[in-house]
């Protein structure tokens, strides 16, 4: 039996991004607050600290900060016909564990979508059709705006001193930023980062294709900032170690830097970690939640009642959670019915590696940040007319020099073999001056029917429940997309002056041994609908209404950029709805 | 209150060092605790990577040793500025790997049942790396022993060896036990991974791989370098341990 714990006003499942957000916002509302965290506690100068985090075989190659996937994986398969495997060892993407969540080792590459993201459907019919968007194709738009989320962005961006250039002002378009994105109500609250020589390269051919260039805007800070929480962030030194890794110089904007020092003082707040929540706890009317049922590393079950749930995990971790529950109808893609699992998605991404003469080009490729370098947006959403081309969606393009961390980026150009002398010959000869994109070609991944999250049949995790089955393959649309996409990526490449260029497409089948990014979204989506979507526009449960899903769990389908400022925007947006509404009146926010 | 949550922080902390085989798995056997009122820090509470050791081969038995040397040779072979696979410490370094959580698959996922699927699908063998490693050496000893007169693969000649390892990767050598085209590959993958990782793990031996292609190692600063374009960077490379001269010589 589990052992019941005191009540509290607030639990929170899962102390990364959006569950440090919630707590620090409802802590300040006076509330009693307890966040569960399945992993470790993490923090810099014991997890990653600059002695030893520079380390690619440990955290990359071996994926030290990520879940284990003993701790529970996923089965995976393409089409609904297929017998799904689990997932042994991560490829396609690696889930986060501990405290700060994905915040430890994202590249804070901090983008909003853009504002005709946000009613993607009615945009989309608006302007090309019904008939021109594949049949089984089910976009949705988000039932929020954003207009709605912009106040929300910017909260988030001050909160982690994003370093950007601005391209929209209160609706004027400045020099030298994104000119595609939303208005902004101010500037970014640092100025985008130095840029390592491959940049500027990037942007004087992009600018000469007739193209407008942008910094990427990062959570790797240009400067030294202070958050509005009174929290100091160092300036980024360039170490080249971002994705994968934890920072160790106070430089990325994680919820350790960022929230966490403050969160921990308020005498209204207790986390738990190495603890997994196994259940959302309901009454009998199956419309209210009491808690959570969690078990810690003796395998001791606890109970811990609260009024309020905030689930907060990685996206794919809420959606398991809700149908381990029970809470929330199902999606059942043959009847076209239910909601949790429904419209799950991933990202479009691959990129164009360039060769260049290494007697003229030394790009010092091992120097640089997980969100730096140049971009541009003109292939993004639907920035451009999709009429011709037969397809919806698309993405940003950039070069982005994170770090040629040397396993993974002694690369050699096309029919080099292998191994051997020639191999090493190319390698020796290649490393200093190639272009190896980051982010390269970042696409969108739109929603399929036939693409979403259930229950598996046959393996159980650790606790002996099943694990998530995932369904997903690209469809036609997507293969489309990121071939116009590499193709005009390929063309800047070339134009930087690379003698050799190898553009790398991304084809059906989805392959779950190739990484993309770890941006796994939906499953548990946002909307105006009961029927097809599992949470209101305040990320509120239809069924359970004391019940919010924070996270990128609740994008109706994904766009082409990185998620976590989007993410960021709506955990702010649902905890101003829950200080400004809920807790006046607690109930309903919408009517189903 | 406070202090018993400092004392179960400070005792899983100690557990992480305690060996070796927990060091990537540390994460999922430390100890709940309740975190309130302060960062939950304790001094000399990290968990730095353990140093390979020099000495005898820790999961190879001599000839599995002497054929993973000759076929890191043949992966990395030397020329008159870069030692080759074996004196840049490859194969001790595939030999740690394998005796290590790598081998056995510590972390991942190994529930049965177990089908091929796939290969979009991933790998789906309760065999590890070590016990694939272990067969496919044995398998490759014996397949050269009875086309090349009796010779294991590491007393053939070196086109002779490059005749096997085309044959391996094609898939046209077969092995009697063993998948060969992917044993090589895999072998290919964890040679030159041992060539370019940390020093620290017995292969990349005296930095030699990364002052072969000018990667500074584990540096932590280029503010002063960042905006010097096209410029090569000056400095040698360090790892973890600190510079080439600091590291310890293994085997």
């Amino acid at each position: 039996m589990a052992r019941r714990l005191p009540k509290k006003d607030v639990v929170i499942v899962g102390l990364g991004w959006t569950g440090s957000i919630m707590a620090h916002e409802l802590t300040d509302e006076g509330l009693d607050v307890i966040a569960i965290e399945r992993g470790p506690w993490r923090d810099s100068p014991t997890d990653f600290p600059p002695t030893y985090m520079q380390d690619e075989l440990r955290y990359r190659v071996r994926h030290e900060l990520f879940l284990r996937p003993d701790q529970t994986t996923f089965t995976f398969r393409n089409k609904m016909d297929q017998t799904a495997l689990p997932i042994r060892t991560w490829g396609a993407f690696m889930p986060p564990n501990g405290v700060g969540g994905g915040g430890v080792h994202w590249n804070a590459e901090t983008f909003r979508f853009l504002p005709s993201d946000f009613v993607l459907k009615t945009h989309l019919t608006q302007r090309y059709g019904a008939s021109f968007l594949p049949a089984d194709m089910t976009i949705q738009d988000w039932g929020v705006t954003y207009d709605d989320l912009e106040p929300h962005y910017d909260q988030f961006e001050y909160l982690c001193g994003t370093s950007g250039t601005a391209g929209n002002l209160k609706g004027e378009i400045q020099e030298g930023g994104n000119r595609f994105e939303g208005p902004r109500s101010r500037p970014y609250p640092a100025p985008a980062q130095a840029q390592p020589f491959s940049h500027p390269l990037f942007a004087k051919a992009a600018r000469e294709l007739g193209y407008k260039p942008f910094p990427q805007p990062s959570g790797n800070l240009s400067r030294a900032y202070t958050n509005p929480l009174g929290l100091r962030l160092g300036p980024c030194t360039y170490c080249g170690f971002c994705e994968w890794f934890g920072c160790a110089n106070y430089s990325k904007a994680s919820p350790q830097t960022t929230i966490l020092p403050v969160l921990v003082r308020k005498s209204n707040f207790s986390a738990r970690d190495n603890s997994e929540v196994t259940r959302i706890n309901v009454d009998r009317s199956g419309e209210h939640a009491t808690g959570v049922t969690f078990v810690d590393t003796s395998g001791e079950e606890w109970e811990q009642p609260a009024d309020l749930v905030i689930l907060s995990a990685y996206s794919l971790f809420n959606v398991q959670l809700l149908l381990l529950s029970g809470i929330g109808q199902p999606y059942d893609p043959v009847a076209n019915a239910g909601v949790i699992g429904r419209n799950y998605t991933h990202q479009t991404v691959s990129s164009a590696n360039g060769f260049f003469d290494n007697k003229k080009f030394n790009f010092n490729p091992f120097i640089g940040s997980g969100s730096i370098g140049m971009c541009i947006d003109e292939f993004n959403g639907d920035n451009f007319d999709h009429g011709p081309h037969g397809f919806v969606g698309g993405g940003y393009v950039g070069q982005v020099q994170t770090g040629a961390r040397p396993i993974e980026s002694t690369l050699t150009p096309p029919g080099t073999p292998k191994w051997g002398a020639a191999w090493k010959s190319a390698v020796r000869d290649n490393y200093l001056s190639t272009v190896k994109p980051g982010s390269g070609v970042h696409g969108s991944f739109y929603a399929y029917r036939d693409v979403y999250l259930d229950l598996d049949p046959t393996y159980k995790d650790r606790f002996g429940r099943p694990l998530m089955r995932m369904t997903v393959d690209f469809h036609e649309n997507e293969v489309k997309q990121n071939r116009f996409l590499v193709d005009k990526f390929a063309e800047i490449i070339k134009a930087m002056g690379a003698n050799q260029v190898a553009p790398q497409y991304r084809t059906a089948p989805y392959d779950i041994t190739i990484y993309q990014t770890t941006h796994l979204n939906g499953g548990a989506i946002m909307g105006a609908d009961p029927k097809v979507s599992a949470i209101n526009r305040y990320l509120q449960s239809w069924d359970v209404s004391n019940l919010f899903v924070l996270g990128a769990s609740a994008f109706p389908q994904n766009a082409g950029y990185n998620p976590t400022g989007t993410v960021g925007a709506l955990a702010f947006w649902a905890a101003a709805a829950i200080r400004n509404q809920y807790l006046k009146q607690p109930g309903p926010l919408v009517d189903a | 209150m406070k202090n018993e949550s400092l004392t179960k922080i400070n005792l899983r902390r100690r557990e992480l060092l305690a060996g070796t085989a927990s060091l990537l798995l540390g994460m999922s056997q430390s100890r709940a605790a309740v975190i309130f009122d302060h960062l939950p820090w304790a001094p000399n509470a990290g968990n730095p990577p353990t140093p390979a050791k020099p000495g005898p081969w820790l999961f190879f038995s001599g000839p599995e040793g002497r054929a993973m040397e000759a076929i890191a040779d043949r992966i990395i072979p030397p020329d008159p500025q870069t030692p080759g696979g074996k004196d840049a410490g490859c194969a001790v370094f595939v030999d740690r790997q394998l005796a290590g959580p790598y081998g056995r698959q510590d972390g991942l996922y190994v529930q049965p049942p177990f089908h091929a699927g796939t290969p979009n699908q991933g790998p789906q063998s309760e065999a590890g790396p070590a016990q694939k490693y272990r067969e496919a050496l044995a398998a490759l000893d014996r397949a050269c022993k009875a086309k090349y007169a009796g010779k294991a693969f590491a007393e053939l000649s070196e086109s002779d060896m490059d005749t096997v390892l085309r044959g391996l990767e094609s898939g046209d050598f077969k092995l009697d036990g063993a998948d060969g085209k992917s044993f090589f590959e895999q072998a290919v993958k964890d040679v030159q991974m041992g060539f370019f990782a940390d020093p620290i793990y017995g292969g990349n031996r005296d930095m030699v791989g990364w002052k072969m292609i000018g990667y500074p190692g584990a540096r932590y600063n280029y503010l002063d370098w960042v905006d010097r374009h096209n410029e090569p960077f000056p400095l040698p490379p360090v790892s973890i341990t600190g510079r080439a001269e600091w590291t310890p010589k293994t085997r």
